[in-house]
């Protein structure tokens, strides 16, 4: 599928913002300015906007503790990400949330998730009810390798293939879980062959590359939405930052995080597109200025708000009780 | 005797517990930490570095880094402790239970009575426990009331580091699975603990302090609240008795009984939710056993029946406070 020009403004656009996002993230963060912890996205950027690129509000995904991408990827609202990651009111989640519960239904995100392998079943479920009722949309699970050794995801795995339900399970390889390497800690040739071993086609594409990214998964899209039933992707991502911000990573020689930082999935598309004479540099630079301005602006926002009210402790832990 | 963290002691506690007993193994996730990248291999040493440098000791036979893999790591624990060794596993955040409660509750717990009394299974499971960290709802519950419940298990929450120090080498050398949970906002505390091996007994509580008025019976990071509290009513003339019973399970009814049957006001401090939770089990105690020494109704200071909120202001509130800890006891010394 050929992309116009306003559309490969709008990837850009979506990989610049969570690129500035995150990095502002581990600079609030380190200014004591967002509480708790924090796992950023960067150097996946190219993954979650190529998984999210074709996704309407009416798709959904269900996100991993290193969700601030995928939110992002799928259209939620920058100002009310960095409330909620600050803990202030106004917040997607009205605070209440935090870094890793940031979700917003109506833009079909279910959730970024601290429980790592939290996001497959739940995308089954997602899946079901597009299938029951007809939708021709599906429900995406993002996991990271880590997450391909839970139980929960191998059972997400086939009870999809059971059900024949649209889901698509992308699994992030940054070739790590927490501090151990995947070279470790997943048995077997690769996670794509443990999908295949369930009986759906899966595949193993660059992460680095927005456009691999988005074609693969133009591919599971078109099974998904013609109820042919799941798909899996794993994709190989760079992990640029620690698992967590603050991270010492003594586990990791500085020059493999070099060769990682090096793996920049963004110089990588501006020189694809300004080479192939699709966009210039200068279109990509404007990008880059506007989304500079709205994170500073959230930032902005997100230092001026005031705590949730206290009044709102004991709200919505049930629709009625 | 040294001043050591609560972190120091623990780690003190799995280092000579190895040293001693060939079958004590440490196994989860990242407690060596570093396999298969290009760095530093056991330098990690669990995300609260509790089991730092055990993997330099002990390699990589009795310090297993696992997969993020909850159900086979508990699995595994009960497996090979109920074949002759004594692991402990770490469940990194107490939160992490849900996806392997089934070999906590239905299989380790059960193992003993299930068959006629023919098997032990002599395993620890290391959690983090606690809200105040700034974690969210999925990595800052207090789920001991979940545990205290369910027969075959044994419950241990440490309030101080000397206590952290010896239940912990009384829970690796107990024949019973005991679940061992750590209160992270107490890993920096600082205390006195021997340098040698000593335990502590399983249902023996700890009477902090000594009072005459009223009783705060409280469990874990909640039993330095309660002991700031009974200090500032000190200074109103009001003498409260604190009491950290240690373990939940086994409990010491004795101790509390006495204490109340002494000063006839009780509040419960319990960071959980308020149902069925450890504060409703000591008011009801109390009430069956002690109900004659009463002279006010048993105040209790709990969390809401709510999720762990992320804001900060909305956590703390959340969490008992010295705030709510000194209304209760107010109120319960109000009354007439």
């Amino acid at each position: 599928m050929q992309l116009s020009r306003d559309d490969l403004k709008r990837a850009y656009r979506s990989m610049f913002t969570i690129r500035t996002f995150e990095e502002r993230v581990v600079k609030e963060f380190a200014q004591g300015n967002i509480p708790g912890f924090a796992h950023v996205y960067l150097g996946q950027e190219a993954s979650g906007v190529g998984v999210c690129f074709d996704l309407s509000n009416e798709d959904y995904i269900g996100s991993t503790h290193r969700g601030h991408g995928h939110c992002i990827a799928k259209g939620c609202d920058v100002h009310g990400m960095m409330l909620e990651i600050m803990g202030k009111q106004g917040g997607l989640c009205g605070g209440k949330g935090g870094s890793m519960h940031i979700a917003d239904m109506s833009k079909g995100m279910l959730g970024a998730n601290a429980i790592v392998g939290g996001s497959p079943p739940i995308a089954v479920g997602a899946a079901l009810t597009q299938k029951l009722k007809k939708t021709g949309k599906v429900a995406v699970a993002f996991s990271g390798d880590g997450a391909s050794n839970q139980g929960t995801t191998f059972e997400a795995l086939n009870m999809a293939v059971v059900l024949k339900v649209p889901a698509i399970f992308i699994f992030e390889n940054n070739g790590y879980g927490e501090h151990t390497a995947a070279s470790y800690a997943v048995g077997g040739p690769s996670i794509a062959e443990r999908a295949r071993s369930f009986g759906m086609p899966a595949e193993v594409v660059d992460g680095s590359d927005f456009f691999a990214v988005r074609e693969a998964m133009g591919r599971a899209l078109e099974r998904g939405r013609a109820d042919e039933g799941p798909y899996a992707l794993e994709i190989v991502c760079s992990r640029f930052t620690g698992h967590f911000v603050g991270d010492p990573q003594a586990y990791r020689l500085p020059e493999e995080v070099a060769r990682a930082r090096a793996n920049d999935p963004l110089p990588r598309f501006r020189a694809g597109v300004t080479e192939a004479a699709l966009l210039d540099h200068a279109d990509l630079d404007a990008i880059e200025q506007e989304v500079l301005a709205e994170v500073e602006d959230a930032v902005s926002a997100g230092m001026a708000a005031n705590r949730p009210d206290l009044s709102t402790l004991e709200k919505d832990v049930y629709v009625r009780y | 005797m040294s001043k050591k963290s609560y972190r120091q002691a623990i780690n003190e506690a799995l280092r000579q517990e190895m040293r001693r007993d060939p079958n004590v193994i440490v196994l989860g996730e990242d407690v060596a930490g570093g396999h298969g990248a290009s760095g530093e291999t056991g330098g990690v040493g669990g995300v609260f570095g509790l089991t730092g440098g055990l993997y330099k000791e002990f390699g990589p036979t009795r310090v297993l880094d696992t997969p993020i893999s909850e159900s086979a790591i508990i699995g595994a624990a009960s497996g090979a402790a109920v074949t002759g060794m004594r692991p402990v596993a770490e469940i990194m955040f107490v939160d992490f239970v849900g996806v392997c409660f089934d070999q906590i509750y239905n299989q380790a717990a059960k193992f003993r009575y299930m068959f006629g009394g023919k098997a032990k299974t002599p395993m620890v499971i290391r959690t983090a426990i606690g809200a105040g960290f700034r974690g969210g709802a999925q990595h800052s519950q207090t789920l001991h009331p979940l545990f205290t419940m369910v027969p075959g298990l044994k419950v241990v929450m440490p309030a101080n580091p000397y206590d952290a120090k010896g239940l912990l080498i009384s829970a690796i050398r107990d024949d019973d699975p005991v679940i061992f949970m750590e209160s992270k906002v107490l890993y920096d505390m600082e205390g006195e603990v021997p340098d040698e091996a000593y335990r502590i007994a399983f249902g023996e509580a700890n009477i902090v302090r000594e009072g005459k008025d009223i009783t705060f019976v409280a469990f874990g990071a909640m039993v330095p609240r309660a002991l700031a509290v009974a200090n500032t009513l000190a200074a109103d003339g009001i003498s409260v008795e604190v009491i950290d019973p240690r373990t939940t399970s086994p409990l010491d009814e004795d101790t509390i009984l006495e204490s109340v049957a002494k000063t006839g006001r009780l509040v419960v401090v319990d960071e959980s939710p308020p149902r069925c939770g450890l504060a409703a089990d000591i008011a009801s105690l109390v009430a069956d056993k002690g109900f004659r020494s009463l002279k006010a109704p048993i105040g209790k200071v709990t969390c809401p029946h709510t999720p762990v909120p992320f804001a900060p202001n909305l956590e703390d509130e959340y969490m008992p406070n010295p705030r709510r800890i000194e209304e209760a006891a107010r109120a319960v010394l109000a009354y007439s």
